[in-house]
C-alpha cells in the first residue's frame, strides 16, 4: 500500500531526469562565505526530488503503527467539530448566518486545522531532522516546506467530512467555491511563513517548542472557528482582523457558504498584507540563521 | 585543461565557543539571552565609562586557518590529524554543511559525502522504502536508485527483509544496507568521513574494497579517518592537519610517518608536570611518564610482543609518604576507545609513594597491542579511591612492527587493537 506512492511519484521524477543529468557533470561549485545566497534559489529546484522524498516519508510515517491509522486525520476534526457545534451554536446560540452550524464550523476548522497542524510540525521539524541537517547538504527550507506539505494532506482528508457534511444538509455552494484555492494558497502562505519563523526560531531557542502549543491552543479560540466573526462588534473589526487568521477564515467561510458570510474587505485586505509580511520575513530570517543551523541543531 | 577538480583558497572557518559558568547547557535558551541583554543594559547605565568589556563567556576559536590544497580527479587523499585537528570542520565545509569564514572552495562536478552511514534511515520505513529515501538524501535521482537497486541489495545481503521496517534489523543489517546504498553513488567527488568503524570485519573488507574500486574507476575519494591502517590500504596522497593549519601534502606514507613522529612529540613535548589538565586533589602530581625496554633505555616507538618498563615519576607534595596507592595507567586506541587498563591492585602489588620524590616502574610483557597510536591516560588514587592525580592523553606511544606471534603477522590492525596468542586444532 504504503510502496504505492512511490510509484505515483516516479512520473513527476522521470521526466526531469534529463536535465538534472545533463548539468551534474558539468557544473563548477564555489563555496565561500555569504555565497549561498546566489545559488539558493537553483539548489531549491536542484534538489526538489529530496523535497518529494521528505514530504512522503513524513506522509508515511505518519500513521505507521496506529490501529486505526488515516482515520485519525478525520477523528480528530470531526469530534472537535461536534464540540464546537454544541458549545457554541447550542449552549451559546451564536448566530449561524443562516447555514447549519456544523457546516459554519468546519468551514473554519479546515484552514485552522491545517494552519495549527503546519505550525507544530513545521516548528519541530528542523530539531527531528538533526541528524539530516548536521550531516548532510540541501537547502534547508526543504524541511520546514515538505512539513507544511504534509499537513496539507491532513487537510485534504478532512476535506472530504466537508463534502459529506454539505451533502447531508444538502447545502449547494454556487461560483465563489471556485476561488477556494485562493484561500487555500493564503492559508498556504501564512503557515510557511509563521512556520519558518518557528522552525528558525526553536533551533536557536528550545523555549519555543513549549511556547508553539500555547499559541496553536490559544489560537483556536481567538480566531474565528467556533463562531462567525460577524459577531465581533464593527469597531474592533480591523484590530481583530490583525489576527492573518481571520482573513483565511472569513475567506473560506465566504467561498464555501455561498456569500452568506461576509467578506470584511478592509479586514480581510489587512490580513493579506499581514501574511506576505510573515511569508517574506519568514523566508529572510530562515534564510539569514540557515547558515548556522548545523553548527547550532 | 586542467584536471584539477576541487581547488581549495586560504580556508578559514571560526567558531564561537561559550563558556558557562555553571552545567553545560548545549542550546541557548531565551531566558539566557533575556538576562544576558538585561545584564548588559543595566551594566551600560551603571558604568558607562567603560565601553567594551570583551566577554569572557565568549572565545573565538579558528577549526580551520589560512588551508590551501588541490586535488586532481582521480587523487585517493587521506586526511589525517589528532581529535580537534579540523578534518571534520574541513569535511563539513566541503560537503557543504557549513559555510568557511573566509576563504574559497571550486568544485567541479557533484559531490557526495558520507559523513555517516544510514543518515537519515528511518526506523519506522522498510528497508526497500529506506534505499528511496537515503538515495535521494545522498543526491541520487529516483531512476538512479531503481537501476541500481539489485546491486544495491545483494551487496547489502538483505533481500530477505526487504519489506521489514528497519528498525526490526540487526545494526549489523542496517549498517550494510546503509553503507550499499552509500557505496553505488556514482559522483565525481566521494567524501568518506570514518564509516569503516561499524559493522563485521567480512563487511569492512567489502567495503574497502568497494572503496578502492571506485578511486579505480577515477573517481576522487577524499577519506577521512583516524584509523592509519585503512588509509594507507586505500589512498595514495595524504593530507595532515595541526591544530586546524595544513601541515603535510605529500605522498601519503610520509603524511602517516610525520603523524606519528609529531602524535608522539606532541604529547610528550609538553612536561607533565605543568600540565594544567589535570584532575584531583594534588596530594601527588606526576611529573613524567616514559617507556623503556628491558634493558631500561627510553624508546621512541614500541614494539608487538616486546617487555618494556612503564616507568612514571611523581612529586609528592604533602611531606608525609603516602601508602596504598593505586596506579591506573590506561591505553587508549584511535577511536578513544579505553583498551587496556594496568592497575596495581589487580596485582595486589602495594606501592608507597615517597616523601618527595620517586619513581614507579611497571613491567609488561609480551606486549598485547597491535601496530597502531596509542593516547595513554595516567592517574594515582589513593586506597579510599580519591583521586589524587589524573592526566588524560598524558602520552601517545606508537606501536609499529614486532614479532607478536613469532610468525611475522601483525595480525589486522585495522581491526582489532589487541593480540593474543591461541592454539588450533581440528578434531
Amino acid at each position: 500500500m504504503a510502496w504505492q506512492g512511490v510509484e505515483n511519484l516516479q512520473v513527476i521524477v522521470l521526466s526531469d531526469l534529463n536535465l538534472s543529468m545533463s548539468h551534474n557533470s558539468q557544473t563548477e561549485l564555489v563555496i565561500e562565505a555569504g555565497r549561498t545566497e546566489s545559488q539558493y534559489w537553483k539548489d531549491l529546484w536542484r534538489y526538489r526530488e529530496l523535497f518529494y522524498f521528505l514530504a512522503w516519508r513524513d506522509i508515511l510515517v505518519r500513521y505507521k503503527q496506529t490501529a486505526i491509522g488515516v482515520a485519525w486525520a478525520l477523528i480528530r476534526p470531526f469530534l472537535t467539530m461536534i464540540v464546537f457545534t454544541f458549545v457554541f451554536g447550542k449552549l451559546a446560540k451564536l448566530p449561524s448566518e443562516g447555514v447549519p452550524y456544523p457546516i459554519l464550523v468546519f468551514a473554519a476548522m479546515l484552514p485552522w486545522q491545517f494552519f495549527a497542524n503546519a505550525l507544530s510540525e513545521c516548528s519541530n521539524s528542523l530539531i527531528t531532522n538533526a541528524n539530516l541537517i548536521s550531516k548532510v547538504y540541501f537547502p534547508r527550507i526543504i524541511v520546514p516546506a515538505s512539513a507544511v506539505i504534509v499537513s496539507f494532506v491532513d487537510f485534504l482528508i478532512s476535506g472530504m467530512i466537508l463534502l459529506a457534511l454539505m451533502i447531508w444538509y444538502n447545502f449547494v455552494p454556487d461560483w465563489r467555491i471556485l476561488t477556494l484555492p485562493l484561500f487555500i494558497s493564503i492559508a498556504f502562505a501564512a503557515a510557511i511563513g509563521a512556520g519558518l519563523w518557528l522552525a528558525a526560531l526553536t533551533v536557536e531557542y528550545r523555549d519555543f517548542r513549549y511556547i508553539v502549543p500555547f499559541i496553536v491552543q490559544l489560537g483556536l479560540y481567538i480566531s474565528p472557528v467556533g463562531f462567525s466573526s460577524g459577531i465581533v462588534p464593527q469597531q474592533w473589526r480591523l484590530l481583530y482582523s490583525l489576527n492573518p487568521m481571520v482573513g483565511v477564515i472569513d475567506g473560506f467561510r465566504w467561498a464555501i457558504l455561498s456569500g452568506r458570510a461576509q467578506l470584511y474587505w478592509p479586514g480581510f485586505l489587512l490580513s493579506l498584507g499581514l501574511v506576505t509580511l510573515v511569508l517574506a520575513s519568514g523566508i529572510w530570517y530562515f534564510r539569514k540563521m540557515e547558515r548556522t543551523f548545523a553548527d547550532v541543531v | 585543461m586542467s584536471n584539477t577538480i576541487i581547488r581549495v583558497e586560504n580556508l578559514s572557518k571560526k567558531y564561537i565557543i561559550g563558556h558557562q559558568k555553571e552545567g553545560v547547557h548545549r542550546y541557548k535558551a531565551l531566558r539566557d539571552v533575556i538576562a544576558d541583554g538585561a545584564k548588559s543594559v543595566s551594566r551600560k547605565f551603571l558604568k558607562p565609562s567603560d565601553k567594551k568589556i570583551s566577554n569572557p563567556a565568549r572565545e573565538e576559536f579558528w577549526a580551520l586557518k589560512d588551508i590551501s590544497f588541490e586535488i586532481k580527479q582521480g587523487d585517493r587523499v587521506g586526511i589525517i590529524g589528532r581529535n580537534g585537528a579540523g578534518k571534520s570542520t574541513l569535511l563539513k565545509i566541503l560537503s557543504r554543511i557549513t559555510e568557511p569564514t573566509t576563504g574559497r572552495i571550486c568544485i567541479k562536478g557533484r559531490v557526495a559525502s558520507l559523513l555517516e552511514v544510514g543518515t537519515g534511515f528511518h526506523p519506522e520505513l522498510t528497508g526497500r522504502e529506506n534505499i528511496y529515501l537515503n538515495g535521494a538524501i545522498l543526491g541520487m535521482s529516483k531512476a538512479e536508485i531503481k537501476n541500481k537497486f539489485d546491486e544495491i541489495i545483494a551487496f547489502a545481503e538483505v533481500e530477505k527483509f526487504l519489506d521489514t521496517p528497519v528498525k526490526r534489523y540487526s545494526s549489523g543489517m542496517y549498517v550494510r544496507l546503509a553503507f550499499a546504498v552509500a557505496a553505488h553513488l556514482e559522483p565525481e567527488v566521494l567524501i568518506v568521513d570514518e564509516v569503516l568503524a561499524v559493522g563485521d570485519l567480512h563487511f569492512q573488507k567489502k567495503c574497502l574494497g568497494k572503496m578502492e574500486e571506485v578511486g579505480k574507476e577515477g573517481r576522487t575519494v577524499i577519506f577521512v579517518s583516524h584509523n592509519i591502517s585503512a588509509i594507507e590500504a586505500l589512498c595514495q596522497r595524504g593530507i595532515l592537519l595541526q591544530h586546524g593549519n595544513l601541515c603535510i601534502d605529500s605522498n601519503v606514507q610520509t603524511a602517516i610517518q610525520r603523524y606519528l613522529e609529531e602524535a608522539t612529540n606532541n604529547t610528550n613535548a609538553t612536561l607533565l608536570e605543568h600540565r594544567r589538565d589535570r584532575k584531583g586533589s594534588g596530594k601527588a602530581k606526576i611529573t613524567h611518564f616514559r617507556v623503556l625496554d628491558f634493558l631500561k633505555s627510553e624508546v621512541t616507538y614500541l614494539q608487538s610482543g616486546n617487555d618494556y618498563y612503564l616507568e612514571i615519576k611523581y612529586a609528592n607534595t604533602t611531606g608525609k609518604s603516602l601508602k596504598n596507592i593505586i596506579v591506573g595507567i590506561a591505553f587508549k586506541d584511535e577511536y578513544y576507545n579505553r583498551i587496556l587498563l594496568l592497575k596495581n591492585k589487580f596485582t595486589g602489588s602495594s606501592i608507597t609513594l615517597d616523601k618527595i620524590s620517586g619513581d614507579i616502574l611497571c613491567f609488561v610483557e609480551n606486549l598485547p597491542l597491535a601496530n597502531g597510536l596509542y593516547s595513554v591516560a595516567l592517574s594515582l588514587e589513593d586506597f579510599s579511591n580519591e583521586l589524587i592525580d589524573q592526566i588524560q592523553d598524558a602520552s601517545t606511544i606508537t606501536v609499529d612492527g614486532g614479532n607478536f606471534f613469532g610468525t611475522g603477522s601483525y595480525g589486522e590492525p585495522m581491526f582489532c587493537k589487541i593480540l593474543m596468542k591461541a592454539q588450533w586444532v581440528t578434531n
